[in-house]
């Protein structure tokens, strides 16, 4: 049997497709985990990526916090708040995941605001926009492409990870990974793998719809 | 009008960009600053709507001081263009050129049909109105930058380098419709170069300033090409400047002679009469009056066709009589191989001929006038007496 074999039996018993431990459920969970890190990353790394981006200051401690926020690895990190805080909720696996979405969001972000050509926003305020139109009407709609990588990237890896929550007993795609491989059922194993794999496929996909949506034609990074 | 009474704007280091600067601004014409850089001339600009607040000093616009004045109402009441024109790469043309009227609260319907009319009047197709920036080239977007700094109609136009990065052949057609622009709309334009050549044609009065911020002279451009104030501004003016300056003198006055003309289906003794009037050349016509070349008398013997229109002298780049400035009329007559220079009407007809001679004797006839002219201001000034320019 090869890993095909595994994904494609997982993935076509129907016994794997509703109870608590089927599919939809750990879906719902794994996404559930990665929206809410995400969700909690971006409000707190956008505004300071945006507002630093903006002003031109805290670069450098920026690029500090996100170097080490890169070197965090975040399976030690879990383990590490599991035994130093216990199974509170869903705390010890939100803070690997935030500390991981965190960097990209906050680096891209300041890198976005930083690069806005400086000439629309100069005729902008020479016309008499103010400062909030100036920001929202010129700056935002300009940085979007590069806002919205970071956000593609963070999620992409926010998703991949989230897997490690099931080794602290928590739900999510992971859970067939821990128990397949405890079990030695490598077609659990595999099965929960490429569903993961395709999740962060599925990562690019929603965001290429995004950019779609809501970023103008004239700034697509297509372009 | 615009004055601006003695501003001086002296950042934190130290450094003064423009110096105890004094200027008044005449309203519905064009008002060039130029100089080379550093000289505060785009800080000058800057501080007319507020962008750059000065140190010292004040700009009274119709009178009212503008520091009085809450500053996004006066900067929407004046046009800003600026060096690549600045356009908002997220919106198409019509919205780019909308801005401002929506900005003071125009319907989207109204403001779309104004933009419109403006893509028209600086000579964009409408086409393009839903483009985005990226789509347009420099000089396109350049007349976009144009466009939308007119849309909300602000009798100030504010121009900072608006052509210096479009190639010199873009640069001259942009000119050209800024001039063209500007004899249908008459606003009060104020515009930055570094390029003296565009101060001289567009400018009806150019104010040069030097290094430092300081004013070194503020002047009519003929004014500024006959009496330079001091040797920076006739050096900043470059060389050949006595020539530039006869594109500020018309050709009307040339005197213009039709004796050494032939059409070409003149006879052999048509084109004997006409060699007699001893012009060392003749110029043949086509029948309906436009030239066709130079050919020397004898060559011509067998009637003024005799020489294939191929094989005439090249008559070079003709003048419009009257249109064009006498520096036209010596560009041709020096261009020519014959020395002598074709004067058209409109429709292109040959209405004469000029030579290199006849033209030295205009342009001095015109110094001596513009010279009369000078020293009549100056005594009547010196009597008191204000004598309408």
């Amino acid at each position: 049997m090869n890993l095909f074999h595994y994904i494609s039996d997982f993935l076509t018993d129907s016994s794997h497709w509703h109870g608590y431990d089927g599919i939809p459920h750990r879906l719902d969970q794994h996404l559930g985990y990665s929206f809410e890190a995400l969700a909690i990353a971006a409000a707190i790394a956008l505004p300071i990526g945006l507002v630093s981006g903006h002003t031109g200051r805290g670069g450098n401690a920026l690029a500090v916090v996100a170097t080490a926020g890169r070197a965090l690895p975040s399976y030690g990190l879990l383990v590490l708040m599991f035994f130093w805080i216990g199974r509170i909720g869903l705390l010890p696996v939100m803070i690997p995941l935030v500390a991981l979405a965190v960097p990209p969001i906050l680096v891209t972000s300041y890198e976005a605001m930083r690069t806005v050509d400086p000439a629309p926003v100069d005729a902008a305020r020479g016309m008499g926009m103010g400062p909030a139109a100036v920001l929202f009407q010129v700056e935002l709609p300009v940085a979007l492409p590069l806002i919205l990588s970071g956000m593609r990237s963070a999620a992409i890896q926010v998703v991949s990870t989230a897997a490690i929550a099931a080794t602290v007993s928590l739900g999510g795609l992971g859970r067939y990974i821990v128990d397949g491989y405890y079990q030695r059922n490598y077609e659990t194993v595999a099965g929960g793998g490429a569903l993961i794999a395709l999740l962060a496929l599925a990562m690019v996909g929603v965001f290429w719809i995004l950019e779609r949506v809501v970023v103008s034609p004239g700034v697509r990074r297509s372009n | 009008m615009i004055q601006i009474e003695s501003i001086t704007k002296r950042y934190a280091d130290g450094t003064v960009a423009v110096d105890d600067l004094s200027l008044e601004i005449p309203d519905s014409s064009i008002t060039v600053l130029v100089g080379p850089s550093g000289c505060g001339k785009t800080t000058t600009l800057r501080m007319i709507n507020r962008m750059v607040e000065p140190s010292s000093g004040r700009i009274l616009l119709d009178g009212q001081d503008i520091h009085q004045q809450p500053v996004n109402a006066l900067r929407r009441s004046m046009g800003y263009v600026i060096q690549n024109a600045g356009l908002f790469p997220h919106r198409t043309i019509l919205a780019n050129i909308a801005t401002v009227p929506r900005m003071l609260g125009w319907d989207k319907v109204r403001a779309r049909k104004r933009a419109s009319e403006l893509m028209e009047r600086v000579g964009l197709d409408s086409s393009l109105a839903k483009r985005y920036p990226y789509q347009l080239s420099g000089g396109q977007q350049q007349r976009v930058g144009v466009a939308r700094a007119l849309a909300a109609d602000p009798p100030v136009l504010l121009m900072d380098e608006p052509f210096s990065a479009v190639d010199p052949i873009v640069r001259k057609v942009l000119q050209g419709e800024l001039l063209r622009i500007q004899e249908e709309l008459g606003k009060t334009i104020v515009f930055v170069t570094h390029d003296i050549d565009e101060a001289i044609r567009l400018g009806d009065t150019i104010a040069v300033l030097r290094t430092g911020g300081k004013l070194a002279q503020f002047a009519a451009p003929d004014d500024l090409l006959s009496h330079p104030a001091d040797a920076f501004v006739e050096d900043f003016l470059g060389a050949g400047r006595g020539v530039r300056r006869l594109s500020f003198f018309t050709s009307a006055g040339l005197e213009l002679t039709t004796a050494p003309i032939v059409a070409a289906d003149a006879t052999d003794a048509q084109v004997a009469e006409r060699a007699a009037a001893d012009a060392p050349y003749l110029l043949v016509t086509d029948t309906d009056g436009k030239p066709l070349g130079w050919a020397e008398p004898k060559s011509l013997t067998g009637g003024a066709s005799s020489v294939p229109a191929a094989e005439l002298i090249s008559y070079g780049r003709p003048f419009e009589s009257g249109r064009d400035s006498l520096r036209d009329a010596l560009d041709c007559a020096v261009l020519s191989p014959t020395g002598w220079a074709v004067a058209v009407d409109d429709t292109g007809r040959v209405v004469g001929v000029a030579s290199q001679l006849t033209i030295g004797d205009a342009i001095r006839r015109a110094h001596a006038e513009k010279g009369a002219e000078a020293s009549d201001r100056a005594s009547a000034a010196a009597a008191g007496l204000k004598v309408a320019p």
